[in-house]
C-alpha cells in the first residue's frame, strides 16, 4: 500500500522558503511512513541539513544540468516519476507561484485529485487525508475529501508552525532520467522588481493603503510605517487600478489573498472583495477618517482619524518600542 | 491562428456568501453571475491576438443553462462563436479539464487561453490540467504575452513573489491570464446585438464520453469565524497612535 509523503519544494542557492518547513511539519503529523523532501536546481544538495532538521527523513536533490532552469512540464514529469517510484500516499506543494504552477501539472500526470491552497490538512477517521481550504477568496472555507488513490495538496504559506525534530535528512539518490532537451516550456530569465520588496503572501506584517491615501506620492507615508515595522506593502484594488502602486500590491478577491499576523488597512473603506482577501489575518488594524467605514467591522483595532497624522505618529511610536526592546 | 478561450461563469465578486448549516454549496438565489474576472483578461488577450495575427476566437464554457449569458457576453466582446458543455452536475477541476480538453481536441487549436483561476473555488488548476490532457506546455499567471505564430513560439512573462520570470515555449500551448495582462474592453451595443446571432453549440456533458466522477469533493462549507468587536480609538492623532502602539505591543503582543 502507498505510504509516506513527498514534500516538493523550490529552493534558491541552497535556501528554501519557510513554507518548505511548514509543509514538513504538516507531513510529520500525517505520515506513518517516511517523509521525503524533493528539491530542484543548483545548490539543492545544500538544503538537506535544514530539511532534515525540520522533519525530512530523506531528501532527493535533482541538481543535475537538466534542472538548472525551471520547466513546468519537465519538473512535473520528474516529480510524478519520483512519486510513483516511492509509491507515496500523498504529495505536498507550496501554494506559491512555483507550486501553483507545478502541482496541478503533477496531479494531472498522476491522475490524482489536488486540493489547492489548503490551510489545514489532517488524517480522517477513514484513514485517508482531508483538507480545509478557502473558497471565494476566504469568504468561506471548504472541507474537502480526495477520492483518487494518490492525494495531492498545496499548502498556503504562513499558516502552519514549523517544528524542529531533527530527522535524518538522508540523501536519497534518484534519477528520473529526463533530458532537458525534451522540456517544452523553460524559464529563460528572472526579472526582479526594484527594491526587492517583501512578498505579501509570506509577510508577517502588511501595511496596505487605499483611496484615502489620495495620491501615489503619499504612499511614502505608509512606506515609512512599513519600514518601522519591517512590513510588506499592499493596497486595495482601486489604487492599483489607478496606477498609484503596482498591480502586485493589490489585495482582495481578484488580487492577492494574504494571512499575516497583523494587517494595517490605511485609508481603505473595506469593500467585500478586499475583506475576503484579508480575512486570514490574525489581527486587522484599521486607520480611517470615516467612522462608518465597513473596515472597522472587520478590524480588531481601529483608529478614527486623519491618516496623515496618525500614521507618522504610529511609525514614531513603533520605532520607540523597538528601540526599547 | 485558431484560439480557444476557456470561460467560467462565477458569482460576482461583490456577492455575500450565504450558507445553511451542513451545506456543501453556497445559496445561489439572487446571485448575480458574471464571467470570471481572470477569464475576461484571457478573452481580451485572445481578441488582441486575433486582431494582430488574424484567425478565430472560440469560447468554450461549461455549466448549466445560465452559463449562456456569460458566453453571449464573451461573444459581445468579440469572440466569433462558442461551445457550451451543458451540465447541472457538480464537477471538480479534473472533470472540467477533461471535458474542456475533449472539446479542444474536437475543435483543434493553435493556442488555448484561460484565467489563472476562477474566483469561486479558487483551485487554479484547470489551465494546467487541460495542458496535461492535451499534452501541451503551459505558462500560468501571465502578465505579458508575445506570440509568434510563424515560428510557433511564445514568450511570456509570469508573476512570481516580488519578481517575474520569462518563459519561452513552443506552440500550441496553454496560457493562463493574470490581472495586469491587459484592460478588457466593454462590449458595445452593436456588438451585443451581433452576439445574439453568433453560433453557440450546445454539447451535453454526457455525450463527451469522459469519466465525470469528481475526485475532489466538497463535504461542507463554513463561514469564517467572526472577529470580536474592534477596539476603536478616537481623539488626538498622537494619543490614538500611542495607544494603538501600546495595544499592539502589550495586548496583542505582535510588535
Amino acid at each position: 500500500m502507498a505510504e509516506g509523503i513527498l514534500v516538493v519544494t523550490n529552493q534558491e542557492e541552497g535556501r528554501v522558503r519557510r513554507v518548505a518547513y511548514e509543509m514538513l511539519a504538516v507531513a510529520q503529523e500525517l505520515a506513518p511512513g517516511k517523509v521525503t523532501a524533493l528539491t530542484f536546481g543548483p545548490g539543492a544538495e545544500h538544503t538537506r541539513e535544514g530539511l532534515g532538521r525540520y522533519g525530512a527523513d530523506q531528501v532527493v536533490a535533482f541538481n543535475g544540468s537538466a534542472y538548472t532552469r525551471y520547466s513546468s512540464d519537465g519538473f512535473a514529469e520528474a516529480v510524478a516519476k519520483t512519486a510513483e517510484s516511492l509509491d507515496v500516499e500523498a504529495l505536498l506543494f507550496p501554494a506559491n507561484a512555483w507550486g501553483k504552477d507545478l502541482a496541478p501539472r503533477v496531479a494531472g500526470l498522476l491522475k490524482a485529485g489536488l486540493a489547492s491552497d489548503c490551510t489545514e490538512i489532517y488524517r480522517r477517521d477513514d484513514g485517508r487525508l482531508g483538507a480545509v481550504r478557502p473558497v471565494y477568496a476566504g469568504k468561506a472555507f471548504a472541507r474537502v475529501a480526495i477520492q483518487s488513490p494518490r492525494q495531492v495538496f498545496s499548502l498556503r504559506p504562513n499558516i502552519q508552525a514549523v517544528k524542529e525534530t531533527g530527522r535524518a535528512g538522508a540523501a536519497l539518490d534518484m534519477d528520473p532520467g529526463l533530458d532537458a532537451a525534451s522540456f517544452k516550456a523553460v524559464v529563460t530569465e528572472v526579472l526582479t522588481s526594484p527594491g526587492g520588496q517583501l512578498e505579501l503572501t509570506e509577510a508577517d506584517i502588511i501595511v496596505s493603503g487605499g483611496r484615502g491615501v489620495k495620491a501615489a506620492e503619499n504612499f511614502k507615508v505608509l512606506e515609512d510605517l512599513a519600514d518601522a515595522l519591517g512590513a510588506a506593502m499592499g493596497s486595495s484594488r482601486p489604487v492599483a487600478d489607478e496606477g498609484w502602486v503596482p498591480h502586485s500590491y493589490h489585495i482582495g478577491q481578484t488580487g492577492k489573498v494574504v494571512s499575516p499576523t497583523v494587517y494595517f488597512a490605511v485609508g481603505i473603506s473595506g469593500a467585500i472583495q478586499h475583506l475576503a482577501g484579508i480575512s486570514g489575518s490574525k489581527y486587522i488594524v484599521a486607520i480611517n477618517s470615516d467612522a462608518d467605514a465597513p473596515i472597522f467591522k472587520a478590524a480588531n483595532y481601529g483608529v478614527v482619524g486623519d491618516l496623515f497624522k496618525v500614521v507618522p505618529a504610529l511609525a514614531e511610536e513603533i520605532r520607540a518600542i523597538k528601540k526599547d526592546a | 491562428m485558431k484560439i480557444l478561450v476557456l470561460v467560467k461563469q462565477v458569482p460576482d465578486t461583490a456577492t455575500k456568501i450565504r450558507l445553511n448549516p451542513g451545506d456543501a454549496a453556497i445559496q445561489t438565489d439572487g446571485i448575480k453571475w458574471v464571467i470570471n474576472p481572470y477569464d475576461e483578461f484571457a478573452i481580451e488577450e485572445c481578441l488582441r491576438l486575433k486582431e494582430k495575427h488574424g484567425g478565430e476566437v472560440v469560447v468554450v464554457s461549461m455549466g448549466p443553462a445560465r452559463v449562456e449569458e456569460a458566453i453571449r457576453q464573451a461573444l459581445a466582446m468579440g469572440a466569433d462563436r462558442a461551445v457550451h458543455i451543458v451540465t447541472d452536475a457538480v464537477v471538480d477541476s479534473q472533470v472540467a479539464a477533461r471535458a474542456l480538453a475533449r472539446v479542444c481536441q474536437d475543435e483543434g487549436y493553435d493556442l488555448v487561453v484561460t484565467g489563472k483561476q476562477a474566483v469561486d473555488d479558487d483551485q487554479a488548476q484547470v489551465g494546467p490540467l487541460v495542458a496535461v490532457e492535451l499534452g501541451l506546455p503551459q505558462v500560468t499567471v501571465v502578465l505579458k504575452l508575445e506570440v509568434d505564430p510563424d515560428a510557433h513560439q511564445i514568450r511570456a512573462e509570469r508573476e512570481l513573489e516580488g519578481a517575474s520570470e520569462v518563459v519561452e515555449l513552443s506552440m500550441p500551448a496553454v496560457v493562463t491570464a493574470q490581472r495586469g495582462l491587459n484592460e478588457p474592453r466593454y462590449p458595445t451595443l452593436p456588438n451585443i446585438m451581433k452576439a445574439k446571432k453568433k453560433e453557440v453549440k450546445s454539447v451535453p456533458l454526457e455525450s463527451l464520453g469522459i469519466d465525470t466522477d469528481p475526485w475532489v469533493v466538497v463535504e461542507e462549507l463554513t463561514l469564517p469565524p467572526e472577529r470580536p468587536a474592534a477596539k476603536i480609538l478616537t481623539g488626538e492623532p498622537e494619543e490614538a497612535a500611542r495607544e494603538l502602539a501600546r495595544l499592539l505591543h502589550e495586548e496583542a503582543k505582535v510588535i
